[in-house]
């Protein structure tokens, strides 16, 4: 009894803190293993389970992830999120790091056009969706005119099966470059001064100073943000739920359907088949997982760390 | 991590700009902040027009007959609960942002300042949670809610939404910059530590409250995939829902939704105009060095 009272401390008094401690992580920690831990762990249970609102769950081996791999519309899902993946996340990076690299100078209305540039990651990803929606309109929307005097006034991006990724990969990057734009201009900030006056003392340009000076010392940042953008551009839902409303939801033939979509689609459909969406569910996060790994692997090859903390 | 002056007032560089250089990066801001800001624009210009306007070849950026109010009117009329779901919308954003600051504060606390078995595991349990997308177990989370009886309602809405490893996360490392001194003295003075944690702490912690609070309140107020599963009746229907069954029917014509998207975005614009720094800071903070 005594070695039990002793694991929360030798004293009475750091006893009496231990029992605060606990009492004050109590609710929040509860809470999570509630909400979040033990649906997370189901999550895999019920994935093997053949479940739908209508009968009792039954073990069925790995029979919703065998009917998965014969899937067509899941094979087309996984596609379409691999494509959207691989067109979105260079955008986002590649136009918030130069976006962050411009206002980073000493530039008069600097903070006027962080603003801007900010405002669609506050904006709400339904609402932009729905205007965007609007910008692709078929020969009268603003993409439309735009595009007119180059002769693709006519194109129906939201039904065309090979333009619809399209419109959705750009109101995903625009809504997104403000939130990187702000982890990139934070991260500019911590290269230390001294660096570019040494190197500047070197004689390096102010290309050399970018590549072999900031690059480097941004890095940390940049592998954050590659990260981040990544394992939110597998999770791409609501942009293509609102754009494709008012055609085919998922896109004609599905061309538009995500990974995400369809595990809604089949868990909150029609078929309620909890079983099969959980699968799903589990190799999305699997995907997510392994290329998480797969960069976190990579960043000893370009991330470099300051060995003290500065 | 620290919650410092980040991006907000700070003159950014070492030296001045040539010239030609300022010339293209001032080139280059406009027109990606047109781009940024065009779709602001079109969406209150739209609001604002007649419907034999919308498919006008070419477009008008200001309409010619401006007819915000029956615009206005249209939306009402077509959909009457607007005004429900924009409160759903608020009361489940503060329900969640409230929620969050007090047993994240606690947790928080708890997990910075008090040593107890087992704190190192939980917490870093804890953080594993943040790996974890919601939609990799929002079959569970919804089968879950079901068997509470909370389906349709907002504890549906709200009450996972209290909990967050990522505030934790943030609160700790801003209660652990705090002096300890400042809360040995109170206790000294017999404060427990409750109200160490009210009187002292927190106090000192509003910039990362703050900060940590117009994040929360930003996703809470546009949440669509959760209020989506759970909300089965106008009664618990929040904003981007009420939206997105406004572009499901097909006929809907785009200056009504444009009306509407305009009102739902109002109030998270105007708190980031006000709330800027927190904004930037809040964001800022998940960035800097771990």
């Amino acid at each position: 009894m005594s070695s039990i009272l002793n694991l929360f401390g030798k004293t009475p008094l750091t006893r009496r803190r231990a029992l605060w401690g606990l009492l004050l992580i109590a609710p929040n920690t509860i809470g999570l293993f509630l909400f979040f831990g033990w649906p997370i762990l189901q999550s895999f249970r019920i994935s093997f389970y053949e479940w739908n609102a209508f009968n009792t769950p039954r073990f069925v081996d790995i029979d919703n992830f065998q009917r998965l791999y014969h899937d067509p519309m899941f094979r087309k899902s996984l596609i379409n999120t691999l494509k959207l993946v691989g067109l979105v996340v260079p955008l986002e990076v590649g136009l918030s790091l130069f976006a962050a690299i411009l206002l980073n100078q000493r530039l008069r209305g600097r903070l006027v056009f962080r603003t801007i540039y900010f405002l669609p990651v506050v904006t709400s990803t339904v609402a932009a969706s729905i205007v965007w929606t609007f910008v692709f309109q078929r020969r009268y929307g603003l993409m439309a005119t735009l595009l007119k005097p180059l002769g693709y006034g006519d194109l129906n991006w939201l039904v065309e099966p090979n333009l619809v990724l399209f419109p959705i990969v750009i109101v995903t990057v625009w809504q997104r470059i403000g939130f990187d734009m702000v982890l990139f201009l934070a991260g500019l900030q911590n290269v230390p001064r001294v660096l570019h006056e040494a190197a500047m003392i070197d004689g390096a340009n102010r290309w050399q100073r970018f590549r072999h000076v900031t690059l480097p010392m941004l890095s940390p940042t940049t592998f954050l943000v590659l990260a981040l953008a990544t394992i939110s551009s597998f999770q791409i839902f609501d942009q293509v739920y609102i754009m494709t409303a008012r055609t085919i939801r998922g896109g004609v033939g599905g061309s538009a359907r995500t990974l995400s979509l369809y595990l809604y689609e089949s868990g909150f459909g029609q078929r309620s088949d909890y079983g099969y969406a959980s699968a799903i569910a589990i190799v999305l996060f699997l995907i997510i997982l392994t290329i998480t790994i797969l960069q976190l692997a990579a960043q000893r090859r370009w991330v470099y760390y300051e060995s003290e903390s500065g | 991590m620290m919650i410092h002056k980040t991006t907000s007032d700070v003159p950014p560089t070492y030296e001045r700009v040539p010239l030609y250089l300022q010339a293209i990066s001032y080139v280059l801001l406009l027109v990606g902040g047109a781009i940024m800001l065009l779709p602001f624009v079109w969406m209150v210009s739209t609001a604002c027009k007649p419907p034999q306007e919308l498919t006008r070849i070419p477009v008008t950026f200001i309409p010619e007959n401006q007819v915000c109010r029956a615009n206005f009117d249209g939306l009402y009329e077509r959909v009457p609960l607007f005004n429900k779901y924009l409160l759903n919308s608020a009361l489940m954003t503060a329900g969640r942002t409230l929620g969050q600051m007090i047993t994240c504060s606690l947790a928080a606390y708890g997990f910075a300042r008090f040593r107890f078995p087992g704190r190192n595991v939980l917490f870093a349990l804890c953080l594993a949670l943040l790996m974890v997308p919601l939609q990799a177990f929002i079959i569970q989370e919804f089968i879950l809610i079901n068997d509470f009886g909370w389906r349709d309602t907002f504890y549906a809405l709200i009450v996972p939404g209290t909990f967050s490893a990522f505030a934790l996360f943030l609160l700790r490392q801003a209660f652990m910059q705090i002096p300890i001194e400042l809360e040995e003295a109170a206790m000294i003075d017999g404060a427990n530590p409750l109200q160490v944690l009210f009187h002292i702490t927190l106090p000192l912690s509003v910039p990362a409250l703050a900060a940590f609070g117009v994040i929360t309140v930003q996703a809470a107020w546009n949440d669509f995939l959760w209020p989506l599963v759970v909300s089965y009746s106008p009664g618990t229907r929040v904003l981007p829902v009420g939206l997105s069954f406004l572009i499901g029917q097909r006929n809907t014509p785009f200056n009504l939704l444009m009306m509407g998207s305009f009102l739902g975005t109002l109030p998270m614009l105007i708190l980031f105009l006000l709330l800027q720094r927190y904004f930037i800071e809040g964001i800022s903070m998940t960035g800097v060095k771990r």
